[in-house]
């Protein structure tokens, strides 16, 4: 099984299995990396699963849609590879991906 | 000997107290208890996604088995009776007793049921948990009518997945308009309209008298004399804290389990998080019960902190949505108690808009549909106090984007 790195906001690394097919968000959660709060828990309702790809990444992890978009722009964090977590669906592709997480959540 | 902390109750509050006590240092055991033959689950799409359909319940646990055996969480399966506060143990209905060091209370909150002739034939449903939504399953099929009795979110949610799977739907209001008492006229007629368009009859100023039928239900009869034919009858009236429990054990309980800022109830090691406290909230400065995910979750890692040394305090904005058909209500803060309010964009055309609420000039809650960058704004608004004038939100020249400039 491949891996995913996340990378809290102090430093702190989370290597985790990566289990293509469930959201990012759902991956955060399964393995309690603090700094995801996935409030909506995937609706894309509460903006508080923003993470940020590495640059590299960030085309893999497919189309933004409009209300993501809509909500990105207003995090304050908001970086050119911001993504909600819960929107990116993993694939096998993604194996190795490192995603940081933005020190807030709004 | 470790010491050995249980959660009585296995849903969102659980969920996220398990990971937030071994991140705040918490050593030993911790013990769930719950009377439900499931994994936390997430309760919201019970009334969407899974109710039509498009989630399995193999997607409703919020984390998964492995999550909670590597965090050393046991599950135990079973309804406590009674908890014993000077023998610090709790005992289960099936007689069994379990000590506790830290006792976290996470009962949340039951159906409000109604009391009308023919109440219990079948085909009459709640909607709380899995087992109400597959008890509701098994009577969709086009074509047949399903009676709502209550209109709030949970009522206007199921009547959207109810139609939206070919379903004849009538919801039944007894006061003058839908979610009155969460909403303003404008909101409310906004999603009287919607409901139309889509097909879903709303009766309001009707009360159920009774509910016909010789096993299961046939049809529901009300005051004014009308009657309705039902297949299924989803009664969605709102709910009652659990804090039964609590009050026998001599907590203080007023509305909900009693909790300071740093959910500690009146006994130091007892805790409580989720819709089964009453708690006060510093942004709005009043008490407080509320039945909300984010709420349950913040609650949570409030008590975790706390119960482990590290005191925190709860002071977060209170915040919901709600999904029905094509809209995505979200909405920010309580508006209880607003003297003024705008709208950005129009309720009484299209389906998206934003309606703002003001007090003493400050914005204290807003309700978007289909308009999320309103609602990060309005988050944003009222946690920073904001007094930004209510002619600049209504005003769709000026972009969301330069409003939120201004608050920097
Ligand atoms: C259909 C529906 C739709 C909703 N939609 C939304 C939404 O869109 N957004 C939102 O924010 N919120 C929504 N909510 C509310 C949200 O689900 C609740 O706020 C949340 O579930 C509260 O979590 P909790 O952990 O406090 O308690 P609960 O989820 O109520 O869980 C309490 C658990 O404790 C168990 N229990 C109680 N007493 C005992 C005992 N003595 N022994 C053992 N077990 C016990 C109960 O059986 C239950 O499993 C919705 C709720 C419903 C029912
Ligand atoms: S979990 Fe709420 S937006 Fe992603």
């Amino acid at each position: 099984m491949g891996h995913i790195t996340f990378i809290e906001y102090d430093g702190t690394q989370h290597d985790v299995d990566l289990e293509a097919g469930k959201s990012l968000m759902q991956i955060a959660m399964d393995n309690g990396v603090p700094g995801v709060d996935a409030d909506c828990g995937g609706e894309c309702a509460c903006g508080t699963c923003h993470v940020i790809l590495e640059a590299n990444w960030f085309p893999e992890t497919g189309e933004v849609v409009d209300d993501e978009k809509q909500m990105l722009a207003m995090t304050p964090e908001q970086a050119e590879t911001s993504r909600l977590a819960c929107q990116v669906h993993t694939t096998n592709e993604m194996d190795g991906m490192v995603v940081r997480l933005p020190e807030f959540q709004m | 000997m470790t010491d050995r902390c249980i959660i009585i109750g296995a849903s969102h509050a659980a969920a996220q107290l398990v990971p937030s006590l071994r991140q705040e240092g918490w050593q030993g055991e911790i013990v769930i208890v719950g009377d439900e033959p499931h994994l936390p689950y997430h309760r919201p799409p019970l009334s969407k996604a899974f109710l039509s359909g498009e989630k399995t319940a193999e997607e409703l646990p919020i984390r998964p088995a492995a999550f909670y055996d590597k965090n050393e969480a046991t599950f135990y399966h079973g309804y406590v009776r009674a908890i014993d506060r000077v023998k610090k143990s709790v005992l289960l209905e099936n007689g069994d007793v379990l000590s506790y060091d830290k006792l976290v209370l996470c009962t949340g909150a039951r159906v409000r049921k109604i009391n009308v002739p023919g109440a219990e034939l079948g085909g009459v449903h709640y909607l709380r948990n899995i087992a109400d939504v597959e008890g509701i399953q098994a009577h969709i099929a086009t074509g047949k009518n399903a009676v709502i009795i209550g209109g709030g979110y949970i009522g206007l949610e199921t009547a959207a997945s109810l139609t939206k799977q070919g379903m004849q739907v009538v919801v039944l209001e007894m006061a003058e308009r839908i979610l009155q008492r969460v909403t303003p006229p404008e909101v409310s007629s906004f999603y009287a309209r919607i409901h139309a368009e889509e097909g879903v009859e709303i009766k309001t100023n009707v009360q159920v008298t009774q509910i016909t039928g010789e096993q299961t239900v046939q049809s529901v009869l009300c005051d004014d004399g009308q009657t309705f034919p039902a297949d299924v009858v989803i009664v969605g009236v709102g709910v009652i804290p659990n804090a039964e429990l609590a009050e026998q054990a001599g907590l203080e309980v007023n509305n909900g389990i009693r909790v300071n800022a740093q959910c500690v109830t009146t006994d130091p090691n007892i805790f409580a998080a989720g819709d089964c406290t009453n708690h006060f909230n510093d942004m709005y400065d009043c008490q407080l019960r509320l039945e909300s995910v984010p709420n349950a979750n913040e609650q949570a890692k409030v008590a975790a902190a706390t119960l482990c040394g590290n005191p925190k305090t709860y002071n977060s904005l209170p915040w919901f949505w709600s999904d029905q058909y094509d809209l995505k209500l979200q909405i920010a803060g309580l508006s209880r108690g607003f003297d003024h309010m705008v709208v950005r964009g129009d309720q009484d055309k299209g389906r998206s808009f934003a309606a703002f609420y003001y007090k003493e000039g400050r914005l204290i809650a807003a309700d978007c549909v289909n308009r999320p960058k309103e609602f990060m704004l309005s988050k944003k608004m009222i946690t920073q106090r904001s007094m930004l004038a209510p002619e600049l939100l209504c005003d769709e020249s000026v972009t969301v984007k330069a409003l939120i400039e201004q608050l920097r």
